[in-house]
């Protein structure tokens, strides 16, 4: 399988899709974690991700102290969505491009092939949130240093914490991903799916069970958003210092739940899209 | 039979798709050990769908088949196998040398291989280049590469000539002679009557998905003979009866049909000419393996 991972790395590695992925990812999370809130405050000019909240509470949010839940707070959605993307890239090009087929006409079994497949997406998913964490240690640290507040970082547990539970949510929708792409064979219809499963269904889900038909709760409970949502809230309980929650976690269930359910759902993805991968002709 | 006779063996080997479409029916091949070995067949009528069940790509709805003493798709037997099926498949957004480097690392090859591979496909000038950017007849060539790069005892190459030029189609058979002269076995399928001709040792003809020749080249065209023309045709064909027995004479056309080695054509000729006739025409008569092909698969089609 060390084969299989290497020549993945390598096609990941010099996919330009990959850098721009990773690039928006970082971009937005930098946007919405630290340049909207810091212009805010630094300007006392009231925009959609602050209105109506304490300014002293905002700037806090962009402090190192919190570096792990504001990095963290666009994982559930917008960069969950944008994993699942290339998680569908990944394994829904390899069919159009016929690549599939050169890679098991080499050596390794079906089986050791998608291994290494799976876990070159599982670093690669590591990267996204060691990528994420940095830059926002950069942020925050400029922050901190043009406020002159102190530069008390998150102790290592709970960096170490942060790590864990974000790569645990990357996993598991790049994880999503791949299997839309294993089960359609292309990338178009997967991505498509996934995104609006991403942004649409599971909101709507979600507001239908907490609004209108709240016999839907359980359903709500099971979601992969709504358990990456309630495990970045496990690490802030109330949206940590910046005093706001941002959209997508939620206190829906407890952050071991969420970690059980994140980690099910990882392994739920992996077989199902073995099962697509050994059952299948490759035509 | 042995491995060591016989690199691919199949016996019965089908493949139906959807309950409806048999698009192999009961194909038993054997590619013997250092051969050059022709799949023969029009387009549809089932060499691709063979060749990607040998290598474990598509799995067979019924019969069986070894690759180097193993089940298709075997890592053991993969590792000894060079596989080029159709199109070839590579990333666009790699060079030709990366691409090469991917498949390496899949088969365990060591890297330094990437080079030779490049060079023998004449492709180490535009290596660097993106994947995407090249040819059909380079791609091609690529595809090829990545086949060599194991070194393997067995090339199965699926219409290896598609979208080359002439030069290119030339240079590929003459790779495909030289690996075989090198010991290498080759599966070769193709619908290119010629290119089969002059590369194969031994043919498999398939048409609407089962076997219906397997042999030689110099058998599948049949035995050699002359064709004479003559005046007055029937001394002509007395004299020829006398020098070749009655049983290996025939007159078609208002010409004779010798079945003799075309090497007796100066016995022929003065024989017929001692005997009083006057020769207008003498010429070796041998069909093409075109010929030979289109009378099997025509006579397959008749009798469906």
């Amino acid at each position: 399988m060390i084969g299989s991972f290497s020549a993945e790395i390598l096609k990941l590695r010099k996919r330009p899709a990959t850098w721009v992925l990773v690039g928006v990812v970082v971009l937005l999370t930098q946007l919405f974690g630290y340049v909207l809130p810091y212009s805010s405050y630094a300007t006392s000019d009231q925009n959609f991700a602050t209105e109506g909240l304490d300014p002293q509470g905002v700037l806090a949010g962009t402090l190192p102290g919190e570096l792990v839940p504001t990095t963290l707070g666009g994982f559930p959605v917008f960069a969950g969505a944008l994993v699942l993307v290339f998680g569908a890239l990944v394994a829904g090009s390899d069919y159009g491009w016929g690549t599939l087929q050169t890679a098991l006409t080499q050596r390794p079994s079906r089986l050791r092939v998608y291994g290494g497949k799976l876990l070159a997406l599982a670093a690669a998913a590591l990267g996204v949130v060691l990528v994420n964490l940095a830059a926002g240690a950069v942020s925050s640290t400029a922050i901190a240093l043009v406020e002159s507040r102190p530069l008390d970082y998150p102790a290592a547990l709970e960096l170490a914490e942060g790590i864990g539970s974000g790569w645990l949510i990357m996993t598991m929708w790049a994880g999503f991903g791949a299997l839309l792409g294993f089960t359609f064979r292309s990338v178009a219809l997967p991505v498509g799916l996934g995104v609006v499963w991403v942004l649409g269904v599971e909101n709507l889900i979600s507001a239908v069970a907490t609004s209108l038909l709240t016999a839907l709760q359980p359903l709500r409970e099971l979601l992969p958003g709504v358990n990456a949502g309630s495990l970045v809230w496990a690490l802030a309980p109330g949206g940590g210092a910046g005093g706001d929650a941002p959209p997508g976690v939620v206190d829906a269930v407890t952050g071991s739940r969420a970690t059980v359910a994140l980690a099910l759902y990882v392994a739920a993805f992996a077989v199902a899209g073995a099962a697509l991968l050994l059952r299948r002709d490759v035509r | 039979m042995s491995e060591h006779e016989h690199l691919v063996q199949t016996r019965d080997l089908t493949k139906v798709y959807g309950g409806r479409i048999t698009a192999v029916n009961r194909v038993a091949l054997s590619v013997r050990r250092g051969e050059v070995y022709g799949f023969l067949g029009p387009n549809g009528a089932g060499k691709t769908t063979t060749l990607r069940m040998l290598v474990g790509l598509v799995r067979p709805t019924a019969g069986s088949a070894t690759v180097l003493g193993k089940p298709p798709g075997h890592p053991e037997a993969l590792a000894r196998t060079g596989v080029l099926i159709e199109s070839p498949g590579f990333y666009p957004y790699l060079s030709g040398r990366d691409n090469l480097r991917v498949v390496a690392r899949y088969a365990g090859v060591a890297g330094g291989r990437v080079d030779d591979v490049l060079e023998q496909a004449s492709l180490s000038d535009r290596a660097g280049d993106r994947y995407a950017g090249y040819s059909l007849g380079m791609k091609q060539r690529l595809g090829v590469a990545a086949a060599l790069l194991k070194d393997p005892e067995l090339l199965v190459l699926d219409e290896p000539t598609n979208g080359l030029d002439p030069a290119g189609m030339r240079d590929m058979r003459a790779l495909i002679r030289e690996l075989g002269s090198r010991g290498h076995t080759v599966l070769l399928s193709s619908h290119l009557l010629g290119e089969v001709q002059q590369v194969c040792d031994r043919v498999g003809v398939i048409s609407r998905g089962a076997l219906i020749a397997e042999s030689t080249v110099a058998e599948l065209r049949g035995e050699a003979g002359l064709l004479v023309a003559a005046e007055p045709l029937e001394l002509a064909r007395a004299a020829a009866e006398e020098l070749l027995g009655a049983e290996n004479v025939a007159v078609v056309d208002g010409t004779l049909r010798l079945r003799t080695d075309p090497a007796y054509a100066g016995k022929v000729s003065t024989a017929l000419v001692q005997a009083g006739s006057t020769l207008t025409e003498l010429r070796p008569l041998e069909r093409t393996l075109e010929e030979a092909f289109l009378e099997m698969t025509g006579a397959e089609e008749a009798g469906r």
